[in-house]
């Protein structure tokens, strides 16, 4: 469906049912160079088991318009103002990689609408190399490699991944490379070093966590070289209602790689913290 | 700082989509000779039957040994995925109603496999599906042929018979300038020799029969996707970007941005028409598939000494090999497939009909029959077999003479095949 957050309109996959703003909801924010289809195997699972789900393209990702927000700050009062006329009472805040540091901000902007946040792969700071922020300006062939590269845990460095996601027969190192090429063609080529710089330039997460209540939960790979989960522990300690889950074997796209680890930690979240429906209940 | 690399081409033919088994600690991949697969409980079977999990349900849909070839040739393709078939036939098929249906069109080259050519020529006609065949080497044909209908550009890597190299990145630039993807046929190739998706092509397929295993034991065919075609740009393909009443109102190109077109030909095209591969054979195909690098270098080296051998022989009137100067597609060749242009070619022997049967019955080395691809050396006659429905002005546009004969180059002892070949020439050269 598409919101209209001004100046431009923002799209979000609602996991193939209608967007039923009487249900508790569940966020989910891409990380950089994405879109909402790295959710696949999390977003349609929880829109049929009870909650009403909202897959964002971030600005000029995807089918969202721009402009590009050039901070996480910009992203976040986006996303925001996106949510905040929904009817919706209650949100679940997912951020993947650049997403959990956005997530972070929206969750500082709609404050007691937002019952949890889950943060999967993040760090604070979010640090990016000097060779690659280099190369995503320079070289974006270049950039889209190393990122792929590291992105994918060592075990499956031969593309040995079982099952493929979203399913047997797909491979999902070429599928990750092959996304963020389509968002450089379709939506630019500043969209890469934007959004890298936007991780690298970040400085408020320590802050806006310490302004935070809300239960939290980190999700994090256990072979992330991307975001390794000790990189995620300063911004643990800020929180006081928190839950830690590290999947084993799974590298920086974590829901790709481990999509039933990741489904049933975010499923297993939202039902402690929003209200529960019959499907949930159910589920 | 070095760019980190993804694994070179022969370890991922080794290793690309699998692990060792988890039960057993077996190297190999198992034959899962199973037809379905056991739910964890209802949540777990809805979820699958819906697509919100992954995993496997039913062998027709998808089977575990089976994915393991696919996900090995996808990533030996630099592919988002494929889809294993029934046979190159099936896989052929499923691409194409995966993307339209009747009141559609196709161009296609014109030097296509004679199993292709019937496809496209008669059975899709019934079915409401046109076809217009161009010269593979005439832009300007495919590109006058180009209808407000057209829903897909398809030729051969190397045509069939004569071995026009496909001028992948011009093809596709058309046909990206219409809003239509490019489906190559990448069977005389392999990954080996060509990755069609670097070039250009939106998606590509296997008769996995012939080179990928190799062994001539199994037939089947795989259907790749690149990953690299926008349908939602495009508007022309409301199978993949509208909800499709038939899987819960899903839209594909919603559910992923680059894999919709899989999403969909797995989901109804593997279920409705059913042209799925059997486990073992998909186990036959991988372990041919393990020493694809070695046995293409090998099929190469070997091609390169017989047709030096043969072009230089009085009995020879005409040789197709791209990499013989004479070839008119031989500069395009040495850009598009510095590594070789495989096994298959075809000839043309001197003097009538019957010499050219007194050489392919003469052959002792080489086999007579209709296959190519495999390890063992092969020859057939095409006007009377491969080719014989297809009408003489068809066969003459085709580069098709009565006197053409089609070797597959094995991977035999060069010496013995080339003593084969002169042994043979010598008896043809008695009754030209």
């Amino acid at each position: 469906m598409m919101l209209d957050p001004p100046p431009s309109p923002l799209f979000a996959y609602t996991g193939g049912k209608p967007f039923d703003a009487t249900r508790p909801c569940i966020v989910l924010l891409h990380g950089a160079q994405g879109d909402h289809s790295v959710w696949i195997l999390q977003s349609r699972y929880l829109a049929h088991h009870g909650y009403a789900v909202l897959a964002f393209d971030l600005p000029q990702h995807g089918r969202s318009n721009g402009p590009l927000a050039i901070t996480i700050e910009a992203a976040a009062d986006r996303v925001a103002a996106a949510l905040t006329p929904l009817g919706t009472s209650r949100f679940l805040l997912a951020g993947h990689s650049m997403g959990s540091l956005i997530a972070i901000e929206v969750a500082r902007r709609l404050r007691e609408r937002v019952a949890g946040i889950a943060l999967l792969g993040t760090s604070a700071p979010m640090r990016v190399s000097d060779a690659l922020l280099a190369a995503t300006h320079d070289d974006p062939a270049a950039a889209m490699q190393m990122i792929n590269v590291w992105s994918h845990s060592a075990s499956i460095a031969p593309f040995a991944v079982r099952p493929g996601n979203p399913g047997p027969g797909f491979n999902i190192v070429w599928e990750n490379l092959r996304l963020m090429e389509r968002i450089a063609r379709v939506n630019g080529a500043d969209v890469l070093p934007t959004d890298f710089a936007a991780c690298n330039a970040y400085a408020g997460a320590i802050d806006a966590a310490r302004s935070l209540s809300c239960p939290v939960l980190f999700i994090s790979g256990a072979a992330d070289q991307m975001t390794p989960p000790k990189a995620a522990q300063p911004l643990i300690d800020v929180f006081v209602r928190k839950t830690v889950v590290t999947l084993p074997s799974t590298g920086h796209a974590t829901m790709a790689e481990n999509p039933d680890g990741v489904r049933t930690a975010l499923q297993k979240f939202a039902a402690q913290v929003l209200a529960p429906t019959s499907e949930s209940k159910a589920a | 700082m070095a760019t980190p690399k993804y694994p070179g081409f022969d370890t991922l033919a080794l290793h690309a989509g699998q692990r060792p088994d988890a039960a057993t600690g077996a190297r190999a991949v198992p034959i899962y000779a199973s037809t379905s697969f056991c739910f964890d409980d209802s949540d777990h079977a809805a979820a699958l039957f819906n697509m919100e999990r992954a995993g496997h349900v039913y062998s027709r849909i998808s089977n575990p040994t089976v994915s393991v070839l696919e996900e090995r040739l996808a990533a030996l393709e630099r592919g988002v995925g494929a889809i294993a078939a029934a046979s190159g036939q099936a896989a052929l098929h499923l691409a194409i109603v995966t993307l339209m249906g009747a009141g559609a069109h196709i161009v296609a080259s014109r030097a296509l496999y004679g199993g292709s050519h019937n496809l496209l020529a008669y059975t899709l006609a019934r079915f409401g599906i046109d076809t217009t065949f161009v010269d593979p080497r005439n832009l300007d044909a495919w590109r006058a042929a180009v209808r407000a209908n057209t829903r897909l550009l398809f030729g051969e890597t190397l045509g069939n018979p004569g071995l026009d190299v496909l001028d992948i990145p011009r093809v596709a630039a058309l046909a990206h300038e219409h809003g239509l993807p490019l489906l190559v046929d990448s069977t005389f190739t392999t990954p080996y020799l060509m990755q069609p998706f670097t070039l250009g092509a939106d998606l590509l397929y296997h008769s996995a029969t012939k080179f990928i295993g190799g062994h001539g034991v199994a037939i089947g065919g795989v259907l790749v996707d690149g990953g690299t075609f926008d349908w939602h740009a495009s508007g022309k393909f409301q199978t993949l970007t509208e909800p499709y009443s038939g899987f819960h109102g899903m839209n594909f190109a919603e559910e992923s941005t680059v894999a919709p077109f899989l999403l969909r030909a797995r989901r109804e095209g593997l279920r409705d028409f059913g042209a799925c591969m059997a486990p073992h054979t998909a186990f036959l195909l991988l372990q041919g598939l393990e020493t694809l690098p070695l046995r293409m270098e090998r099929h190469v080296a070997n091609t390169r000494q017989v047709v030096e051998f043969l072009a230089a022989h009085p009995m020879v009137e005409k040789i197709a090999y791209p990499e013989l100067p004479s070839h008119p597609d031989h500069a395009l060749a040495q850009r598009l497939l510095p590594k070789g242009c495989g096994a298959v070619f075809s000839f043309d022997l001197k003097g009538t009909r019957a010499a050219g049967r007194k050489f392919v019955e003469t052959l002792a080395v080489f086999s007579h029959l209709a296959n190519v691809g495999d390890a063992k050396s092969l020859v057939i006659h095409p006007a009377s077999t491969t080719h014989f429905r297809v009408p003489d002005h068809e066969l003459a546009a085709a580069g098709i003479t009565q006197g053409t004969i089609r070797l597959s180059i094995g991977l035999e002892d060069p010496a013995d095949l080339l003593d084969d070949l002169a042994r043979a020439l010598k008896a043809a050269s008695k009754v030209a």
